[in-house]
């Protein structure tokens, strides 16, 4: 038998099944997570996007989800599985999971996926992500206006598009206010590992950054800088309130929420389709945290008028003049940059030392 | 009072014994931390051990269980070689990558030739990528006696490193849009390892039991077999009987990391078809818990393979149909190899109750 007509013959079985103990009008909704529920980032933010899904539907959904998926086979294995369950739309969150979601989806073409940060799509794959970029800027102002040392550690994870994005962003943002400031960036090569990050960090500090942002999920870097006492650091993925006022001054936020309950609210009317979904601020799906009092009141009020104006569109993150790194013409005198650039982005912009790793 | 006499010789019983018995008392206590964490504990035991061979989607999970399972056996027989000898490779994850990387390599590069010698040679390369991983810790310890423990496992980290660099730089795939990973081998018809890959049939798996046998064979009949279960029950007796322990250790870690090599290979052309930068998912730790529960012996490490591929894939359904979370899953896994370890007392020796010495 070919792999289709086995798993033709499954889908059959799988519907005859569902239809068989779960009551008709329950959608189940499957969630896949890189990390654990409680890395207090990344994942975290995602599973409480599930709870409002559960929240806003009760009954009429079930929810379902498995933590600490590897990126590959295994990946693939627990998509499969939550299809075969009778999952009716399936969110794959992490990057990694992109052609494993792709290689399930053909095999599963009732099944809905929803791919976050990727770019390949489907008749039944839709992806969406965040303009994360847009809290980097108010995060590169406040950085910049805080930093004394004017060197400010940068922990990456992987060296893909976003994150660049991210750099750059905060980069140009540190810079406009502060035309001395040093990033200093490490990378981790990891979502989650408290270890490794609070290595990351104690390595920056050591070599005198006194700002720290990270684009790691875990709070290991938050904690690092508050046992330095003298070092600012940015909630990331979640509020991470605990370690505020200080070290922690502000934060990005990911709010899937919204996002989460009009995709299931798709499904449950028949009226989903595929498509790419990248919101920012102004759409609620990246959030300011609370800038505490650490942070002077003049630039506090300074950096929500930039989230303002990122907000309400008037101001684009990525806004020229802006070089490459080597030197050479990015974006013109006001040009802003388009998203295709943005969504495969793998330079640095001018000033920026060090290479992307290759 | 309680006292533990000690055997005058192992008990076979108890030898074979104690395994099943670990599992048992995994999931008795198993059992009770799933009822703590408020879960119906039979149901998740059953979920668990069961469902991946039983229920109404088995035909999914079977072929599952051997993908997970074959390079945790191939892994591990080749560790019980060194383990029975005393030399402690416990650096299979970074020959497993080194495999990976080789034999990619040999793939990508002649990428997109079709030919039939392709996959063969990338199997070889593997091997080899695998074994000289391997030869570094043997080589450090042979010549300066450096602890092969210590080498091998820091090796893993270099390998890691190696491996995002290659997912990064040399072996992207560039017509990737900049992302890291390689090109998909097991969409590359000369290179790719699956057979079937419905029935979970890949060259991996085939080679998993070719080595169970294989392995079988020289501890019960081969000169070498012979050579290792003495120089790990007896040294001198060892060298009395003519055993070359350098030589020795250089076979077995030679062995093991071909045979690791050979793992990430299979796994890198078939079930995770590319170079990327996480692929190890430490197939090369795991292999040392079913190197231990399968007594060293090969049927017994073909049986905890299979036994460790359930736990993974029954925990994922146990995560997905009950909410039990994932930690649960590991601290089970975790519980198998500790039980394992404390109930071995019984093979050395005897419990006495209220009795005098």
């Amino acid at each position: 038998m070919t792999i289709k007509s086995i798993l033709a013959a499954a889908i059959v079985a799988a519907g005859a099944a569902t239809g068989a103990y779960a009551d008709a009008h329950q959608t189940k909704v499957g969630f896949v997570y890189v990390g654990p529920i409680g890395d207090g980032g990344w994942t975290y933010e995602h599973d409480k996007g599930r709870l409002a899904v559960e929240a806003e539907f009760g009954d009429a959904v079930e929810t379902v989800y498995v933590e600490s998926v590897p990126e590959g086979p295994d990946a693939e294995r627990v998509m499969t599985q939550m299809a075969l369950q009778g999952a009716d739309l399936i969110f794959t969150t992490s990057f990694g999971y992109m052609d494993p979601t792709i290689n399930v989806a053909a095999k599963f073409p009732d099944v809905k996926f929803e791919h976050a940060t990727g770019f390949k799509q489907a008749e039944n794959v839709a992806t969406y992500s965040a303009r994360f970029y847009e809290g980097r800027a108010v995060q590169g102002h406040i950085a910049g206006n805080m930093t004394e040392s004017n060197i400010i550690g940068y922990i990456g994870s992987f060296p893909i598009p976003e994150v660049i994005r991210g750099i750059n962003s905060a980069y140009l943002h540190a810079r406009e206010v502060n035309p001395d400031v040093e990033f200093k960036i490490v990378w981790a090569y990891t979502w989650f590992d408290p270890a490794k990050e609070a290595e990351a960090a104690t390595v920056l500090i050591e070599q005198g950054a006194d700002v720290i942002l990270q684009h790691t999920d875990s709070t290991a870097p938050q904690a690092a800088a508050q046992a330095a006492g003298n070092v600012v650091t940015f909630g990331q993925a979640s509020d991470m309130a605990e370690f505020g006022p200080f070290p922690r001054v502000s934060s990005i936020i990911d709010d899937w929420a919204p996002y989460y309950i009009a995709r299931t609210k798709a499904v449950m009317d028949g009226t989903w389709t595929s498509g790419n979904t990248w919101d920012g601020i102004g759409a609620g799906m990246v959030g300011i945290g609370e800038i505490s009092d650490a942070v002077p009141a003049d630039v506090k009020a300074s950096a929500e008028a930039l989230r303002d104006s990122l907000s309400d569109g008037s101001y684009h993150a990525f806004t020229g003049p802006v070089n490459k790194q080597d030197g050479s013409v990015w974006l013109a005198d006001g040009e802003t940059a388009d998203d295709g650039t943005l969504a495969g982005m793998n330079f640095y912009v001018e000033g920026i030392t060090g290479d992307i790793p290759q | 009072m309680i006292i533990l006499e000690k055997r005058a010789n192992p008990s076979q019983v108890w030898a074979f014994a104690t395994p099943v018995l670990a599992v048992v008392l995994t999931m008795i206590v198993g059992g009770i931390l799933f009822a703590a964490l408020g879960k119906n504990p039979f149901v998740t035991i059953r979920t668990i051990f069961l469902d991946p061979l039983f229920s109404e989607f088995a035909w999914f999970y079977r072929p599952q269980l051997m993908i997970k399972g074959a390079p945790l056996v191939l892994i591990a027989i080749g560790l019980s070689f060194g383990f029975r000898a005393g030399v402690w490779n416990i650096g299979a994850e970074g020959q497993y990558i080194m495999g990976a990387i080789f034999g990619a390599a040999v793939g990508l590069a002649l990428y997109p030739m079709e030919l039939r010698l392709i996959f063969p040679a990338m199997v070889i390369t593997g091997a080899f990528g695998g074994f000289l991983w391997a030869m570094i810790p043997g080589l450090l310890r042979v010549k300066f006696g450096t602890n092969e423990i210590l080498v091998s496992l820091m090796l893993v980290y270099v390998a890691e490193q190696l491996l995002a660099s290659m997912a990064l730089g040399a072996m992207r795939n560039p017509d990737g849009m900049g992302f890291p990973g390689s090109r998909n081998l097991a969409q590359y018809a000369s290179a790719t390892s699956w057979i079937n890959e419905s029935a979970g049939m890949h060259w991996g798996v085939v080679t998993a039991f070719i080595a169970v046998i294989f392995a079988y064979v020289t501890l019960a009949r081969h000169m070498f077999g012979f050579q290792v279960r003495l120089a790990g029950q007896s040294p001198r007796a060892a060298a009395f009987a003519g055993v070359n322990p350098q030589r020795l250790v250089l076979i077995c870690l030679g062995v093991s990391g071909a045979l690791a090599g050979m793992a990430g290979l299979f796994e890198v052309a078939g079930p995770a078809g590319q170079i990327s930068i996480d692929f190890n998912v430490g197939y090369g730790f795991t292999a040392i818990i079913v190197a231990f529960l399968g007594r060293l012996h090969p049927v017994g490490i073909l049986l905890a393979g299979g036994l460790m591929a359930l736990t993974y894939i029954g925990g994922e359904i146990a995560q997905s149909n009950l909410g039990l979370p994932g930690a649960a899953i590991q601290l089970l896994q975790g519980m198998l190899l500790f039980f394992l370890l404390a109930v071995d007392v019984l093979t050395n020796y005897r419990i006495r109750i209220g009795g005098t010495a």
